[in-house]
């Protein structure tokens, strides 16, 4: 099946149901998405699909046939919320980070204080209190 | 994940005739959209089902339109888009309100106002707005289309009269005459199942509908019938009281669900007065 | 050159927890790895009548007791030894593990049926009716008895605190590879020591033939402190039968089901006090729920009573203690360790005290607030780093508490405040029989630090470097800190009790001290190419005037202290009975902040953290086991239901730790409960329990009409 992976033409051959989740990290060894629940509440798996945020763990592979995904590593290493949530210490343990700078991604450019908070509820982390998230993604 | 994946299977139509094929052919088939709740019991293998439909490509039914006075709403329609149609927002503000306290954005961007109405959790929220609303269900299989009351479609906890053969197309709502109030009541102020989910529209006709307080959402007529002829808030609270079985459970108590509903009842009335 | 600390330089693991390429041990794969399953038990105690397997063995590796190697191994080494890796005959908790089963095939894995039968026993689930105790604990200051008789007014009070789940982001999970003759041993773990002596103790291997390698840590708050040692169990089990690598990852639902919880408490409160609202006695008495083993109760028993009379001076004290069994999965620790838990109910206390004597709370405070020279209640005299009436004074400045006191009466706004202390440190003489070791390192480039405590979110690499670079005179970035590793560095003990940077980070500058003494004019890169390598270990040493009397629970509790103030400002919706928490306003005073942004996010982190407790964090226990244990129904605090924070740090050194710093991390956990509960009892309602969700709000509303 083919679909984009961070801006390159993918083929992986996977069961239609599998967790997009696993294809990522099993299939094509993008472990950089994480899973801390399973069930679509903490958001960390969170990856961007044809530009909008969904959590991973909850799409079936068949539905990303031709799709363009994004995930963390598809960042690249400097993108401007990268750079800003480790100035700041927006990323502690770090396993909420690459779900919560994707969802960020999804706010576009100099977001409004109501908009992060509201835009980032479906991302849990435990680490912050999220005050420290706030000012990254405001800096970035 | 604590299903076998290698024991499940995925029919993968390219459209809705294909998929209304299947179904007759080859059924059983659970339909599967955006996922959100199919693949939560997936997950904690509580979904008996080995065999899927998946919908989520079928382009046909996604859309948002006004016809006439009749809002239409395709089945695919994900929480997002509801939330961001002009249409939904001039002429069911209710309905975007619901839209907007589902889930997270990431499960907004999935979920689908049909796979709200086909799970038929009791809790779920946007049940509430289609009841108040008076909305019809559009209903297709290989034999063609029917059309069920949004009242009507619920036979017990998440049983429907929906057969095994059909889809939900699409959502039908009439205008609706008065003022509109939503209101949830969750488990946190986001990322939340509803404990008392309501909605109402105050206009020549009261209506109000509740969540999360019976086997299903539920309209109530005797409430209503009170507020329609004058009786006092008190006395509609007492028909509230009538009307709803709420239990304990692992969210909340039966006792809180009573208590807010009927306050939920009365804020409504007092903000729309 | 600058200097590193108090300044918030880049943190060591910052590129790479924003890339994505940190690895967890989720993200590790090893050849012929296989997955491992653990059994449970399915009722809170009976005994085993019998286990059998419902499915075809083939493939499978299965373990259970008599696998391992005697009686006497089949306990998970801690305090005492009475928690079995492995049921034998009988169950005393619900998910106690029974059997374990490893495949290479998840899927296979997951199938297979297991069936256990049981002889049911009836299971103590109510602590107050437990009569089996773990640890008893008894503090004695003054004469109470006469000092209550004095007293103008005398006001009791009983406080409940329930369970509460870490929800570090990722869940338990290790991996376990046989080598050399013995285990590797993987895994998301806070004391790669503790899992070291737990893994020597169930194989029977001597020191080196074991060896435990920190991955990166997803949270951890106390429980991955020590949970990993029955996991670590497990997954070397089955490594050792099968000869093949066994990953064990807890999926959410597992890992809330099985693993510890914060003990919840009942606390009772005597207090006598005067008219114009001076502490003259003090009775409390603190019951915590174990569960069904002992694991860590004892010690988190102890550090909840030596801070149960709170920040205050009061002559006459009397603190008795009980942690006590109950079926249900054992108890551990948590963030704070006992402190939350009998701070919430002192404070609480407190306000209904001011209450009683129609004293402002903050007035109250401030008479009784411990000044240096007073003496707590285990007898410690407070020395000049303590400073609970300048964080009071500061946090009701800042967040203008009198006014909104005054201006929120008889609305939906409620304010309240907090006033905590928590000590650095192991308790008592801890930090002697754990006579912490750390390396130093002088490399090509610079210098490397070998210590085991390890990085979970709280920035041990960084905080750690800085210290070394300033205590050398180098440039932060010419430190480099090594994943713990039993096998590259030196038992620096376990990561915990607020301990990692004013304990081991002051035997690092000890270390770095000498080395620059060692190093003379050369820089490290220099000595080591003219003289050869040069490594320097130092150890833990007591200060000698701290001492401590263990069986009398009298003396110098904690080398040092750090002060806090939380004012809550919350607002209540009628209609709804919820409270949303809208401001906090955090004052803490920790030594010196070596990193100011990571201690900032240490305040927020674990004050968020606190307000979930008191607010949104329901365990529901029905028949011993968590009826909610997923992400959906045990609500932690989404960014909604976070409110925003003020952070004041204020820094009055300790002698004790490097550049004065004392602990941090679990102080921020303290504060927040009691000063959101004593905000609602601002606005009216008598709540005395947390979490204080709104069906509990409902009927204290109701009871107030």
């Amino acid at each position: 099946m083919r679909f984009t992976l961070n801006g390159t033409e993918t083929e992986v051959r996977a069961h239609p149901l599998k967790r997009l989740l696993d294809v990522l990290r099993e299939e094509c060894g993008l472990t950089g998405t994480k899973e801390g629940c399973g069930e679509g509440e903490c958001g960390a798996c969170t990856v961007l699909v044809d530009g909008s945020p969904v959590v991973s763990c909850l799409v079936p592979f068949a539905q990303v046939r031709g799709a363009a995904v994004v995930t963390i590593e598809g960042l690249g290493g400097d993108h401007p919320l990268q750079r800003a949530f480790a100035h700041h210490s927006g990323a502690q343990c770090g396993i909420c980070t690459p779900g919560m700078i994707l969802a960020a991604v999804a706010l576009g450019p100099n977001p409004p204080l109501e908009e992060i908070r509201v835009g980032l509820a479906g991302n849990l982390c435990r680490c912050t209190g999220y005050e420290a998230i706030y000012r990254a993604v405001r800096d970035a | 994940m604590r299903t076998a994946l290698s024991a499940l299977e995925l029919r993968e139509p390219r459209t809705l005739d294909e998929a209304l094929g299947m179904l007759r052919e080859d059924g059983p088939l659970v339909p599967i959209a955006g996922c959100t709740d199919v693949f939560v019991a997936l997950h904690f293998g509580t979904q008996p089902a080995r065999r899927f439909l998946d919908l989520w490509g079928l382009d046909e039914l996604r859309g948002i339109e006004a016809q006439g006075g009749v809002l239409r709403i395709g089945a695919l329609a994900t929480h997002t888009d509801l939330l961001r149609s002009e249409a939904v927002r001039e002429r069911l503000p209710m309905l975007a309100a619901a839209a907007r306290e589902i889930g997270g954005v990431q499960i907004q961007n999935r979920g689908t106002l049909a796979g709200n109405i086909a799970n038929g959790s009791p809790a779920g929220d946007t049940l509430p707005v289609l009841a108040v609303a008076e909305a019809t269900v559009v209903l297709q299989s290989a034999d063609g289309e029917r059309r069920v009351p949004f009242g009507e479609l619920y036979t017990g906890y998440r049983q429907t009269v929906i057969r095994p053969d059909e889809l939900i197309t699409a959502v039908e709502i009439p205008p609706v005459e008065g003022r509109q109030w939503f209101r949830k009541v969750g488990t946190r102020a986001a990322q939340a199942i509803s404990k008392v989910v309501i909605a109402a529209v105050r206009g020549p006709r009261p209506r109000v509908a509740l969540g999360s307080v019976a086997p299903t959402v539920v309209r109530l007529p005797a409430t209503e019938a009170v507020l329609a002829t004058g009786g006092s808030i008190e006395e509609a609270q007492e028909a509230l009281a009538t009307e709803i079985r709420p239990v304990d459970d692992v969210r909340s108590t039966a006792e809180y669900r009573l208590r807010v509903a009927a306050n939920l009842l009365r804020q409504w009335w007092e903000e729309t007065g | 050159m600058t200097p590193a600390v108090g300044h918030s330089v880049p943190r060591k693991d910052g590129l790479p927890k924003t890339t994505g390429a940190a690895r967890y041990v989720d993200d590790l794969r090893f050849p012929g790895m296989l997955y491992g399953r653990t059994i449970r038990s399915t009722l809170p105690r009976g005994r085993i009548r019998s286990v059998h397997l419902d499915f075809d063995p083939a493939g499978f590796t299965v373990v259970d007791h008599r696998d391992i190697p005697g009686p006497r191994c089949n306990f998970v080494a801690l305090i005492e030894d009475d928690q079995p890796f492995l049921a034998s005959d009988r169950v005393n908790h619900l998910a106690e593990p029974i059997l374990l089963l490893a495949h290479e095939d998840r899927e296979r894995l997951m199938e297979a049926r297991v069936h256990v039968e049981y002889e049911p026993e009836e299971p103590v689930l109510d602590p107050e009716r437990s009569t089996t105790v773990f640890k008893e604990i008894r503090i004695r200051k003054g004469d109470v008895d006469a000092a209550m008789a004095g007293a103008d007014l005398v006001l009791e009070g009983t406080y409940r605190t329930g369970h509460q789940e870490h929800v570090y982001i990722e869940t338990n999970g290790v991996i376990a590879v046989p080598e050399n003759g013995g285990i590797t041993l993987y895994g998301s773990l806070q004391c790669p020591y503790y899992v070291h002596k737990a893994l020597r103790a169930l194989l029977q291997l001597p020191e080196n033939r074991v060896r435990v390698v920190q991955t990166e840590t997803g949270g951890g708050f106390g429980g991955k402190e020590e949970y990993p040692n029955i996991l670590a169990g497990h997954a070397a089990l089955l490594a050792r039968k099968s000869g093949r690598p066994v990953k064990m990852v807890y999926d959410r639902t597992e890992d809330m089901l099985a693993t510890t919880k914060r003990h919840p408490s009942v606390i009772r409160h005597r207090t006598g006090v005067t008219r114009d609202g001076r502490l003259v006695a003090m009775e409390i008495d603190v019951l915590m729920d174990g569960g069904a083993y002992v694991t860590l109760s004892p010690v988190v028993l102890s550090r909840g009573c030596i801070h149960a009379a709170g920040p205050y001076r009061c002559d006459h004290v009397r603190i008795d203690g009980r942690a006590v069994m109950t079926h249900t999965p054992p108890n551990g620790a948590f963030r704070g360790f006992g402190a939350p838990q009998t701070q919430f109910a002192m404070e609480v206390h407190m306000d209904r005290v001011a209450e009683a004597l129609a004293i402002d709370p903050v007035t109250l405070r401030e008479i009784n607030a411990l000044r240096p020279g007073d003496t707590s209640a285990t007898g410690q005299t407070m020395g000049a780093d303590c400073s609970a009436r300048e964080a009071l004074r500061a946090a009701v400045e800042r967040s203008d508490y009198r006014r909104k006191r005054l201006e929120y009466a008889g609305t939906n706004r409620g304010i309240g405040l907090s006033l905590f202390f928590h000590g650095s440190g192991f308790t008592g003489s801890g930090e002697v029989y754990l006579a912490s070791r750390a390396t130093l390192e002088a490399t090509e480039s610079g210098v490397r630090i070998r210590v085991a405590s390890v990085e979970m979110g709280q920035g041990t690499r960084t905080m750690h470097a800085q210290i070394v670079a300033d205590a050398l005179g180098i440039p932060y970035e010419q430190v480099e800190v090594v994943q713990p590793d039993t096998a590259q560095v030196p038992d620096s003990g376990p990561t915990v009790a607020s301990r990692t940077c004013m304990v081991v980070g002051k035997i690092l500058q000890r270390c770095a001290e000498e080395m620059r003494e060692r190093l003379g004019d050369l820089t490290p890169g220099e000595y080591v190419r003219q003289h050869g390598p040069l490594e320097i270990t130092r150890q833990f040493e007591k200060p000698e005037e701290i001492s401590w009397d263990d069986t009398e629970y009298r003396g110098d509790a904690y080398a040092a202290y750090g002060w806090g103030c939380d004012v809550a400002e919350v607002e209540l919706d009628p209609v709804t009975y919820e409270v949303r928490p809208l401001h906090l306003t955090v004052v803490h005073e920790i030594g010196k902040a070596i990193h100011p942004a990571m201690v900032r996010g240490q305040i927020e982190g674990g004050s968020a953290q606190g307000v979930g407790w008191a607010l949104n964090e329901h365990v529901v226990m029905r028949g011993g086991g968590m009826v909610n244990p997923t992400l959906t129904d045990y609500t932690i605090p989404t960014t909604l239901d976070t409110p925003r924070m003020e952070v004041v740090v204020l820094e009055n050194p300790t002698g004790y730790g490097p550049f004065g710093a004392k602990g941090v991390g679990e102080m921020p956990i303290d504060g927040p409960a009691p000063a959101v509960v004593n905000a609602i009892r601002h606005l009216g309602l008598d709540v005395r329990e947390i979490p204080a969700v709104p069906e509990i709000l409902m009927e204290a509303a109701c009871a107030s009409r």
